[in-house]
């Protein structure tokens, strides 16, 4: 117990000195595209392959269970509703948070264990800024642009599954999908995954950048980083959710 | 007769990780233009001895001096000042592995020189044709054999001109003739720019070319100091068992 409460408090420590070094020079921006290039495009394949998954398996799960109770005509509605407001964003960020938060972590260990970051700072090249300022930056805005990604594949996926299914019309769909969803839906929703980027990405920072040891500690902090980041996203998610559910009613 | 300056000095140096004592007084004192090499067996504390002097570890008592300034009383901007006038070779090279040769040493130049890409580029080129691989500029430190990689990260430590070398064990690892390559690179840097050097090796054939004076730590103290010569003659055992 002590030791989960210091790593919180380790964990909240760093993520202050993250916000302590996010408006001082130099502002890194080749590196912080090079991050987001990272974490952006070659993330991509993986969450539009989860998406597609996630939108034929929602709409052929859920079509037998509505036409139960007549309502298969509700299937758009509710396909929209389940990967905007909830799926979409929270598997992406899962899946995220195994491919970054690992990566993450297991690069900036290989790089402490190898004195790459000693090497930096003897340099007087402000390691915490160039490694961690970035690295978090790219995760906050690329995830939200990924769960955009997801989501769009998602519903294509869905309309795919019915259309072969029910020779549903495309503009039936389009207007039933998005005739349930409101503005404050999309945006809280998509908006939310900045913070389990923050998260995830705040993790496997430091995860990596404190490892002590050689290979071995570096495996496990990319492991702790995955576990940890996970964990976050989906305890941030019922505070987000019980936040939209004030801030904008069911 | 000038009197020598002294660029490092260290006092009465005190470090615990923990309950493990790692140095337990060490002094050491370095003259402008010198080259000391730190000698002793596997855990003696030496690398922790040379990370105190740029500040990478923070003493549990005593005092360092480097170029006139109190390291351990520096702020974060006076320490970074402090660190471009000293070169850092570390032990496995540190090189950044997503950069190639020329990226490495440019990461390093663009930041803290006002030169433009043509200079900077020039003055790369000259770094490593000094260390005599002036074709690697395109290659990525894993396409480098060990020696390789020291030479470039000995251009990458010298590129901003510093005024202090310090070598984490500058030779380990490598063969004979690379470990003579890279001791008459750090030779030459004396020559040729009056560099003081402080070098941590157990590499007797380096300490031999480079060193003009010699500290032999042994559990965290030092044993026994003063030329290779009169290390070497002494009557230690533990000095006997390491010069063989």
């Amino acid at each position: 117990m002590t030791y989960t409460l210091e790593q919180v408090g380790a964990i909240a420590a760093f993520a202050g000195t993250f916000f302590g070094q996010l408006f001082r020079r130099p502002f890194e921006g080749r590196e912080l595209i090079r991050q987001m290039d990272e974490t952006g495009s070659k993330s991509l394949l993986l969450v539009l392959i989860t998406g597609c998954s996630i939108g034929i398996v929602l709409s052929m799960q859920s079509r037998g269970t509505l036409a139960r109770f007549g309502a298969e005509a509700v299937l758009p509605n509710m396909l929209a509703l389940s990967v905007v407001k909830e799926i979409g964003p929270v598997i992406t960020s899962l899946v995220l948070a195994g491919r970054l938060g690992a990566g993450i972590a297991a690069e900036l260990g290989s790089m402490r264990v190898t004195e790459q970051i000693d090497a930096l700072e003897v340099a007087a090249l402000q390691p915490f800024k160039y490694l961690v300022v970035t690295r978090v930056l790219a995760c906050v805005v690329m995830f939200p642009l990924l769960t955009i990604a997801c989501d769009v594949v998602a519903l294509l996926g869905g309309y795919a599954e019915s259309l072969l299914s029910s020779d549903l019309d495309y503009r039936l769909f389009v207007d039933q999908a998005f005739s349930s969803l409101r503005l404050s839906d999309v945006l809280f929703s998509t908006a939310k995954t900045s913070v389990f980027g923050f998260l995830v990405s705040i993790v496997g920072c430091y995860s990596g950048y404190y490892v002590r040891g050689g290979t071995r500690e570096v495996g496990q902090a990319a492991m702790r980083a995955v576990v940890i980041g996970s964990l976050l996203v989906l305890v941030a998610d019922v505070l987000m959710v019980r936040l939209s559910l004030i801030l904008f009613g069911g | 007769m000038s009197v020598p300056e002294a660029e490092i000095i260290v006092k009465d140096l005190h470090k615990a990780f923990g309950d493990r004592k790692i140095l337990r007084g060490v002094s050491v004192y370095a003259e402008r233009g010198s080259t000391v090499a730190v000698m002793g067996g596997s855990g003696t504390g030496k690398s922790v001895l040379l990370k105190h002097l740029v500040g990478l570890i923070e003493p549990d008592a005593g005092e360092i001096w480097v170029q006139g300034k109190r390291v351990d009383q520096l702020n974060r901007s006076d320490l970074n000042e402090l660190r471009l006038r000293i070169g850092y070779l570390f032990q496995g090279g540190a090189l950044f592995d997503s950069m190639t040769v020329e990226e490495n040493l440019d990461f390093v130049l663009r930041r803290h020189s006002k030169l433009s890409r043509r200079e900077r580029i020039e003055q790369i080129h000259e770094a490593i044709a000094w260390v005599n691989l002036p074709h690697a500029a395109e290659q990525y430190p894993a396409e480098m054999s060990g020696g390789q990689k020291k030479r470039i990260a000995l251009a990458r430590a010298i590129i901003l001109r510093p005024d202090i070398l310090l070598c984490d064990e500058p030779t380990t690892g490598l063969d004979p003739a690379s470990v003579r390559t890279v001791s008459d690179l750090i030779m030459r840097l004396r020559a040729e720019r009056g560099i003081t050097t402080i070098a941590i090796t157990h590499d007797l054939l380096c300490a031999e070319i480079i060193a003009d004076h010699g500290i032999f730590l042994s559990r965290g103290r030092v044993l026994a100091e003063g030329t290779l010569d009169e290390l070497r003659s002494s009557e230690h055992p533990e000095l006997q068992a390491f010069f063989g």
